[in-house]
This record gives structure tokens, sequence and C-alpha cells, in this order.
């Protein structure tokens, strides 16, 4: 390949055809365009006159030039101009051919494979062994260098990876041993671990970095701001334009995940994050179980929503609203006070807000429920609610759960309860135990000034232990649960305002309601927050950012899974993904609230090459395209300069329109058809037989216009193959002998056309000699045609026929031939003859099709001049013929057009009688 | 009838043609209508003008008794005069006649032709004597005339065509129709014998619209119908105003030849309906001076 400047050429000795452009330069300048030759007698005229300014019969200068650069295009073309082309070096030694692997590599992934797949084809033209690895991945051993054909088949089940190289690529770099060659696939991410890996790489042999140069783009986990949704978007660098949407994607009520809400994001220049605000209303956002960024295919464009998210609908009931104004004492004060940020809050009666299908119901001393409440609130518990009942002196004072066990209560509770530490006892207020192992509190802090003064006790049945999740430092239970169904009933034997203890007073109330799943919280929990807590994988990303099954991989420690909720860090140990903890979930997404992106900087010294940077591009087509185009353009200069412009012209336009008439043939067929009624008669092939139906339709036409209401406009011959049939209510079909069949699609239209209510005309033209039959060709061929139509039984016409009446009354149907019989449409078996009614009550509609043989065109045919074209019969008698057989097209056309409008007129006197009685 | 080898073909080819000719020339010459070219007095003639009574002085012989029977007074039979006339047609049978500017349009000799005979035609019909100049088809009187005269109209080999004053009749009338675009000195010579001999008629002139407009442009070769004169241009659409000079004065040249000779003289073109032609030249031939 020759390279000048950006621009190679794969065949540059073609080039040199150049050098004959003078050559040709100087043919073209002594051949002038040829003049046109025209016979003219005016030249006698002519003869002497000279041409004014006195221009030598050359070639004009900018044709020349316009054809010298036609020629110069098409040397260039041939000659194979390639833009920006890539050069390869030829290289030796063994191959690494070493991607980043990360999530970042998803969204242009097949262009990465398709680099790959190019560097292992050139090393496998030169013979060189090549490994593939993943940093986000190292492979365990040494690398194994092998024949290219062979990696190449393992290429497909290289994948990238949902997480980022950390410091093991590191390492394993260190480890690698011998010389080689590198090919750096890089996700285009800056990170701490690549200055290591490159000094490792580079102690092995030159290093090549390629990079696609895309932008790289992606969400952070989503917040709760003033009650709204935010969610951040970053980028890798400020300079690509990068705008698109993120949509929020969620199940909708039927169940289908599809998409909630979407809201446009739009980097300003310069800056490498923008927020995206959602304002959802609480049932769509409780739905969203992710949000992406639109178009991106890559585990960092997906946040993964949990909990944080999503605002339980909490119903906070009391038993006491009486007291007025003394707020701190409302028993429902702190409980609002807790989860009015986190959660939405319904008022109302049991019976209101069940119909809500809240999360929580919260009864603050409540004791006695009706039976009817009682048995809603036990069905909502039974499917998955939470009832959170605190105690109080409604609750001690009632006789509630004392002697058996009150399905809305964990325990049974003692008569009374206790009183420690107050005025008029002894002992002092108690504190909290430590939150045992197994208790959903487990390792919360408990602070030194929760203190208890009261309380109800719980009986001590042999289940209380396991129903207990906390106490108080004497051991006795403080909170107790008891599963019900899918749900639960948890009993704080406290209230829930600072009467009996200080627990709602303290930071330990919010956590334990946290931890319950009743408030959820607003921020990313830290390691501490975690503490003692297991995790299990539900859902796991890949790094397209798909959802996959998280089932084969171990629990992970709550105060692991913090710490990387902080950092964002991932690792093959702990990939993004869905992580649930009983009721619980936690996302783990890729991108962690202080993963800044930034783009990848290389040393000057490393070569960096880019898909987006320069692309190999082949100038051939569009050299040879331009060419053509100053081509024409010499075409329409040569015609201007010799005088036939104006014809060339219109040559080039008929020439470029031949693409479009057939749609505009079709519309103008379809307006001609339909502005008017048209009669259509079948074109047959036979010249004469054409024009005579044509002519016969033509006459038909005259004497509707004159005679009726019909004002039909100038008939059509319809080509069964081609034409739409559906726009003719009539059609006259003469057969002929030889004729050819329509196609199966010409006689589907056919079919389509006879039962969407058309009628066709079949004429024999042979008077029909011997009867129904195979007597002469043209009833041969009638028979063949009608084969695989939907023709109904027929009959010959009886004398009750709504055809012998639409218009003229009629016995007979002749044409050019007299009194053979016209056969139409059966009359249905169960026809009978009213009582005093001259005609049958015949069937609905009109008949499709009527067979004859008395030639009718022909004794409808007019000429220009109206003039009828054949005679029939003879002398008068012939011209009562010919009346009658046009009385017979009236009749027949008023019969298609009005259907058996004239068969219902008969029983006007019938219904007007019936009216008059 | 200038050459008697190729007359065979001539005669074919002309045969195929005439049928349409004659049925078109009749067509042509049944829209004017017949009457005004009565001589509207009485005098030598077969169609009956009068009776009037006897006159001293009428010869017994003209007494038409058959009508003198039903009255008391002798009466008089009267004829019409009609007074024959010799018509000779030149009809100019050139290549330059050949031409036509369109594919729509018939050159310019069918139209001469068709004037021609549907001038015959009437003219015959009113009882004159008719024939084609040259002396082949001297002018006779009847219906057997027409078939003479489509068969005496023949195309020649020339590029221009220049009339024939054999066989005028003197003190008759002529009619010559041609482009009159070639050399105009054998007009001016049969003319000048014309008026010598007392013969007085009508010039048409046949030209197509293209010969009027000059519609081209660019480098152009024109030649003759015939391929005799060639002029070469390279700018055609220049030559236009200074053509349309020349063809004007040259129509002024053969309305003064006319005039001189006491000839009318009309310029017809083919883009137009023959109907105009045929009833300005119908008229032309009525006119008496």
């Amino acid at each position: 390949m020759w390279v000048i400047g950006p621009i190679g050429f794969t065949a540059p000795l073609i080039l040199w055809a150049l050098a004959a452009l003078p050559v040709l330069w100087w043919l073209l300048r002594a051949v002038p365009p040829a003049p046109v030759r025209r016979r003219f007698p005016g030249v006698a005229l002519l003869l002497g006159l000279r041409d004014d300014d006195a221009e030598t019969d050359r070639t004009p200068w900018w044709l020349l030039l316009l054809r010298m650069a036609a020629m110069a295009g098409l040397i260039l073309a041939f000659a194979g101009p390639v833009l920006n082309p890539v050069q390869r070096q030829p290289g030796s030694g063994p191959l690494l051919v070493l991607l980043d692997g990360s999530w970042a590599d998803a969204r242009d992934w097949p262009r990465r494979a398709e680099r790959i797949a190019a560097a292992l084809e050139d090393a496998g033209r030169q013979g060189r062994p090549v490994a593939v690895g993943l940093l986000a991945d190292p492979p365990a051993g040494p690398l194994a260098f092998q024949a290219a054909a062979e990696v190449r088949q393992r290429l497909p089940s290289v994948t990238p990876t949902a997480w980022e190289p950390g410091a093991a690529a590191v390492t394993w770099a260190q480890g690698l041993t011998g010389g080689f060659e590198t090919l750096w696939i890089s996700d285009g991410l800056d990170r701490p671990s690549r200055a290591g890996v490159l000094a490792a790489l580079e102690s092995r042999g030159p290093v090549r970095v390629f990079e696609t140069g895309r932008p790289v783009l992606g969400l952070t986990a989503p917040a709760h701001q003033d009650g709204t949704l935010q969610i951040t978007a970053r980028r890798a660098g400020a300079g690509a334009l990068a705008d698109t949407n993120v949509l929020a994607i969620g199940p909708d009520p039927s169940g289908t995940e599809r998409e909630l809400a979407r809201a446009p994001v739009s980097f300003a220049a310069g800056d490498t994050e923008t927020t995206v605000t959602f304002d959802l209303p609480p049932e769509i956002r409780n739905r969203v179980t992710r949000f992406e960024l639109e178009g991106i295919r890559s585990a960092g464009a997906v946040a993964l929503a949990d909990d944080s998210l999503r605002r339980r609908k909490v119903a906070l009931l009391s038993g006491r609203e009486d007291r007025e104004g003394l707020q701190l004492l409302s028993p429902t004060h702190y409980l609002r006070q807790a989860l009015a940020p986190v959660a939405d809050l319904i008022d109302g009666t049991l019976t209101d807000v069940l119909l809500a299908s809240p999360d929580v119901v919260v009864l603050a001393d409540v004791a006695r429920l009706t039976v009817d409440e009682e048995e809603r609130v036990a069905d909502w518990l039974a499917k998955g609610g939470l009832l959170l009942r605190f105690a109080g002196p409604r609750l001690a004072a009632s006789d509630l759960g004392r002697a058996e066990d009150d399905p809305l209560l964990p325990v049974r509770l003692r008569e009374g309860g206790r009183t420690v530490g107050g005025a008029m006892s002894w002992g002092e207020p108690r504190r909290l135990a430590p939150f045992a192992e197994g208790s959903p509190f487990f390792g919360l802090p408990v602070p030194e000034e929760v203190t208890v003064k009261a309380q109800v006790l719980a009986q001590p049945d042999p289940d209380l232990g396991e129903r207990t999740i906390a106490t108080l430092a004497d051991g006795t239970p403080l909170v107790t649960r008891k599963p019900v169904g899918e749900g639960q009933v948890v009993l704080f034997h406290v209230t829930a305002n600072a009467e009996w203890s200080s627990l709602p007073l303290s930071g330990l109330f919010v956590q334990m309601l946290e931890r319950l799943a009743v408030s959820a919280r607003t921020a990313q929990p830290g390691a501490a927050d975690l503490d003692g807590t297991v995790w299990q994988a539900a859902q796991l990303l890949d790094a397209f950012g798909r959802l996959g099954d998280g089932g084969r991989l171990a629990a992970v420690e709550g105060a692991t899974l913090g710490a990387a909720l902080q950092t964002g860090e991932t690792s093959p140990r702990l990939p993004p993904g869905l992580y649930a903890d009983g009721d619980r979930r936690i996302a783990l997404n890729v991108i962690g609230p202080d993963r800044l992106l930034g783009p990848s900087v290389w040393p000057a010294r490393i070569p960096v090459e880019g898909i987006a940077l320069a692309h190999e591009r082949s100038l051939k087509g569009a050299l040879l395209a331009a060419a053509l185009l100053v081509l024409m353009a010499d075409i329409l200069a040569t015609l201007a300069l010799t005088g036939r412009l104006r014809r060339g012209v219109v040559a080039m336009l008929a020439v470029l329109m031949l693409a479009a008439p057939q749609a505009r043939a079709d519309d103008a067929l379809a307006l001609r058809a339909t502005v008017d009624v048209v009669l259509a008669h079948v074109i047959t092939g036979d010249a004469r037989i054409d024009q005579v139906a044509q002519a016969g339709l033509k006459g038909l036409g005259d004497i509707l216009y004159g005679r009726t209401t019909i004002e039909p406009a100038e008939p059509m011959g319809v080509n069964l193959e081609t034409d739409e049939l559906a726009f003719f209510p009539f059609l006259y079909w003469p057969v002929t002998a030889d004729q050819p069949m329509p196609s199966p699609a010409a006689y589907r239209k056919l079919n389509q056309y006879l039962r969407s209510g058309g009628m066709i005309l079949f004429d024999t033209r042979d008077a029909d000699v011997a009867g129904y039959g195979s007597a002469t060709p043209e009833g041969r061929k009638l028979q063949m045609l009608a084969a695989p139509l939907d023709i109904p039984p027929l009959e010959p016409v009886p004398a009750d026929h709504v055809l012998t009446r639409t218009f003229y009354l009629l016995q007979d149907f002749p044409g050019r031939h007299v009194g053979r019989p016209v056969w139409v449409e059966a009359a249905p078996p169960d026809a009978e003859q009213a009582e005093g009614m001259p005609f049958r009550n015949l069937n609905d509609g009109v008949t499709p099709v009527v067979i004859g043989g008395n030639d009718w065109a022909s004794a409808w045919a007019v000429d220009d001049r109206g003039v009828p074209m054949f005679p029939v019969g003879r002398g008068f008698a012939g011209e009562r013929q010919r009346e009658y057989a046009w009385r017979f097209g009236v009749n027949l056309i008023m019969h298609v057009l009005t259907g058996n409008y004239k068969s219902d007129q008969v029983h006007v006197p019938a219904l007007l009688e019936r009216l008059g009685q | 009838m200038t050459t008697l080898p190729p007359l065979r073909g001539l005669a074919e080819t002309l045969g195929a043609t005439l049928p349409p000719l004659l049925a078109q020339a009749q067509h042509l010459a049944a829209t004017i209508i017949l009457g005004e070219h009565g001589r509207r007095q009485s005098g030598m003639g077969d169609a009956f003008w009068q009776f009037r009574p006897a006159m001293a002085g009428d010869s017994l012989r003209r007494i038409d008794w058959r009508r003198s029977a039903r009255g008391d007074v002798p009466y008089v039979r009267e004829t019409e005069w009609q007074a024959a006339q010799s018509v000779v047609l030149w009809v100019d049978g050139a290549r330059s006649m050949g031409f036509s500017g369109a594919k729509a349009r018939p050159p310019k000799s069918d139209r001469a032709r068709l004037i021609a005979m549907a001038l015959a035609i009437l003219l015959l019909r009113g009882g004159e004597r008719v024939g084609l100049s040259g002396g082949d088809v001297p002018p006779r009187s009847g219906r057997a005339q027409i078939d003479r005269i489509a068969e005496g109209l023949l195309d020649e080999a020339a590029d221009y065509g220049a009339p024939r004053p054999e066989g005028l009749v003197p003190h008759g009338r002529a009619v010559f129709l041609s482009d009159f675009l070639g050399d105009l000195a054998p007009l001016e010579i049969a003319l000048g014998r014309a008026a010598d001999s007392g013969v007085t008629g009508a010039l048409v002139q046949v030209l197509d619209p293209a010969e009027e407009e000059f519609p081209f442009d660019g480098r152009t070769i024109f030649e003759s119908m015939g391929g005799s004169l060639r002029h070469e241009t390279l700018r055609a659409g220049e030559l236009r105003q200074r053509y349309l000079d020349r063809l004007a004065e040259r129509k002024e040249q053969v309305q003064a030849l006319a005039r001189v000779a006491g000839w009318q003289y009309d310029c017809h073109h083919t883009g137009q309906g023959a109907q105009a032609a045929l009833l300005w030249l119908y008229r032309a031939m009525e006119r008496r001076r």
C-alpha cells in the first residue's frame, strides 16, 4: 500500500494512468461535439449566413475539464483509495491479547471481539502463538500460548465480567514470565491498577493498546431526596456528547416487566456528572426494580433498586384520640416522627386502611377489635402483612390474650403488667439486654440511656423463648414476634410514646423499626449498619446489565457487603447484584457512590489504536459515484451544446421515473373507475371481441344515461390478472374459445369479487345452438372457465325473477340472438308464493352470475357517432329486438345496482294494508 | 409522367395513397356548400332558370309549350348561364414539399395535394374544367377527371419545384401550390407567360410551422431534402432572426410577383386546418374582375 497523508492506495500502479490524461486532453480537444444533421427545406434561405463569432469548432474548455475530472476520478477510484489506512506492522514472538474484561467493555464488545479476531488472524498468518487473558478474571497458572486457530475457537467463550480488575490483576501481571508482545484491549476507564499492570507488561515486551474511544457512562444507586427519586449519571471524559434517557423499569400490574418512566440525561459541557430526578407516584415508585441508561448494554448503565427505594405504606392506628392538643403524649407521635420521612403513612379506620393494602399496620395501645375487623386483619396477615402492636394502659387493662392465644398477639399476656422504678415502687427502671444471636436486632448497639419503667408481661408459655426477640436486662421479654401465615405479628411490650419507656426517644427505636422492615433507610447502609447480618445473593448482574440467578454464590457477611457498598468495589467474590436477608433487599451496584469515572491515560510511548478515532474506509465507491455523476453532467452539457438538451432531459426524466409509474397507474385506474359508475368488460385478448364489448357497454351506457338515473362513465376493459376488480359493479365477460385461463391469483380475486356482491355476465355469443352443454367451443370454454369459480346452483330465469321487472317488464332477453334461456342463481327451494302475491318472496341479494349466449354486446354496440354497429334481425322487427336487448341491459344494470329493491316493492300494498290495521 | 421506367412503381405507391387522399378530398369538399358558384343569370346551360313571357324576337322554338298551355301567354323557358372555366392546377411535387416539422403533422405535399384535389372536386362539381399544368392532364370536366388528376399528382426528384407554364389555357384560371422556397426565376417566367396569355389565378404558399419558427439550436448541419444544398452552423439559435427576416422577404417577393401578374396570394401552414385554405381558394376562383 502506498500512502499519501491520510489516504492510501491499494493498487498504486494504476495511478500511472493519470499520466495519460494530457493525451486525453489533446484528443478530446481535437474532437468537437458532433453536429446534428437536419433535413430542412428552408436551407435555401440560410445559404450565405455566417455565424456571428467565429468560435473554433473545438470542445469548450469547461467541458474538457469536466471530462478530465471524470477520467481522473475513475483512475483514482480503481487505484483503490483508502482513508485512514491501517498500517499493519509485522511482529514476532508470542502475543498476549489482554482484556480489561470489565463491565465497561460490554458496550462495545462486538467491536472488541472483532479486533481480537483480527489480531488472532494476523498472528495466525505470521505463525505466532497467542494467549488471551482477562484482567478482571486473571487466569490461574502460567500463560498458555497456543496456536492462533485454537485460541480463535475458544474466543466466543471469552466474555467480560461485571466487575473491574482490582489489585489482584497487578499481582497476576507481576507473576508473568517470559517475553511476549502485548495487545491490550482497554475498556477506556482509568483505575489505580493500570499503572502497575502496564509496568509489569512492559518488562516483558512491547505493549500496544486498543481503545474504542466511545464514552463510558454509568449510573449510581438511586436515592430519595425531598420526596423524589434522584439518580446520578456519570461519564468518563467530558468531551463526547452522551445524551440519552434513564428508564425506570419494573413489573406492571400484570407482572410483565416494562418501562415505567423515563427521564432525559444531558451532560453540561465539561461536566462528568449529572443528576436525573424522577417524581413518581408511590404505586409506581415501589414497582421500580432497576434504572437503565437507554441503549447502553452494560452493567454500569444499570442501577438496581432495593429497599432504600421502597417506601412502605404504614397504617397508624391508636386507641386513644381523645386527648387533643397533647401531641407529645399521643401514642403515635414518635412513630409518626420516625416513619414520616421514610414511609407513606395512612390514617383512617382499620377497615379503610386495610383496603389500601398497607405493608404494615401499627396498632398503638389498641385492645379490642370487632370480630369482622379481626377476621380481615387475620386475612391480611396471612397474605404477608406485618402487624406491629404496642402495649399501653388499655392493653394492660383488657383481658386480651389472657386465657388463650390471641391470633393477633404473639404471646399470652399476664394480667396487669408491671411497673418498675416508679415513685411508688421499689427498684430502678430496667435497661435492655444485648440482642441475642438469631434476633433481627442482632448487632445493634444497645445504648445505656434506654430504660423501661413499665411493661406488660408475657405468660411463660413453652414457646415464649423462641418468640422473644428482645429482652430487658432481667430477662423479661420486651419485643415478641409470631409468624402468622406469610406475615407476622410483633408486639412491643411498652408504649409507643415515652410514657412507659425511653425507647421511643432513642435512635435504637428507629433502627429496630428498620430491621423489622417497617421503615427503610434513606442512605446507603455502612459496614456498621449491617454488622452481624448475613446476605445471600438473590440476583446477580452480568457485564451486559442482565439480571441472572445468584444461587451458587456463598453468603456474604453484612460487614463485607456494607464496606463494598461504600467503596463500590466489586470482585468475583462479591459481584454486583441484589442481596437478600429475609425480607430485606440490598442492591450492590457496579458504580459505588465514590467511584468517579475517568478516561484512561496512557504514556506517550504506548501506541494506542482506536476504532472510532481513525476508521479505515474505502473511497472507491464514493469516487466511482462521483465520476458517474460528472459523466452524467457531461451528457447534459454535450446535449446543451448541440441543442438537444430538451429531448435529453425528457429521456433522463423518463428513465428516472421508471420506478414510479406502476403505483401511479394503479391510482389513476382506481380514480377513473370510482369517480363514476363504470361498466367493465373482461379483456379476452381477441382485439375484435374486446372492441365490440367496449362499444356494447358504451351503447348500453348511453341508453342508461338517456333513460335512467344511472349515468355511467366511459366503460373500461379489465385485465383479470393485474387490475383490481372491486371497483366495478358489473363485468361483461364474452367467452371466446381460445382465451387464456386466468391464473389462480386471478380466480381468487374473481371469487372475492363474486362473494362481495359483484356480478359477471357470461356471454358465449353462440346463440346457444345446442342448449347448455359442450356443443360449441365457447360452451366448452365456459365450462372450463367457470369450474374454479364460486358459483351457486343455477336455473333458467323464472318468470317471477326480479330481473324481469327491475325497470322494464320483460320476459325475454334477446341480444343479437333471440330466445335462448338465460341462467341465474336458483331460487331457494323454500321460496313460496304468498297468498295474493304475484311473485314469490325470493332470495335477497343479487345473482352473482348471469349466463347466456345471446351476444348482447353486439346488439348494444354503437360506434363513435352513436349509431348501432351491427344489424340486428330484419327491418322493424330487428330494431324492436335491439330495443329489447337494450331493455335487458337496463334491467340487468338496475338489478346490479339496486338488488332486489323491485322485488320488495311488490310487497308495498301488503305492508300498507298491515299498517292500516 | 416525366420518367417512364419507375412508372409502375410510382403508380403503385400513388395508388396506395390515392383512396385516402380522394376520400379526404371528398370530405373536405363536402364542407363547402355549393350554390354560390352559379352565374345567377340566364344563358346557355342545362339547369332550369326561369319562365318568362315570350317577347317579340324570341324564336318559336324556345317557347315552352307545356307551360304556355296552362295560360294564355306563351312562355319561354330559360336556362341558367353556364360558362365553363378552365382551371389548371400545379402542385409542387418536389422533395422539399416532403418536409414535416413534427411526427404528427403531415408533410407539406400531402396538404397541398389535399387542397388541390378538394378544389378540383368542387370545381368539377360546379361544371368547370380542371386539369394539371404540364399538359399531361389537360382540363376537362366530368367526374372521371378527378381520378385522372389524382393520378397526375406525382413526386418529383428535384429538390425544389418549378412551375410548368405549359398547359395553361389562355384566359383561364390557374392555381399554383408550392412552398416557393427554391429559385424564384422559373416562377417569375411562368407568371409572366400566364399574364401574357391572360391567365389569372392564385398562389398558395404551403409552409410547415417549423419553417416559420426555426426552432433549432446548437451545432447543426442543415441539408435540403434532396441533399443538394447544405449549410453548417455552430449556433443555429443565433441564425433564427436572420432566417425569419429572409423568409419574410421571400414571402414579400412572391406576393409582389403575384401582384404584378394580377394573381392572388395566400400563405397556408400545415399546422392549421385545410378548410380555411380551401375556402379562400374557392372564393379566389369565383372572384371576377
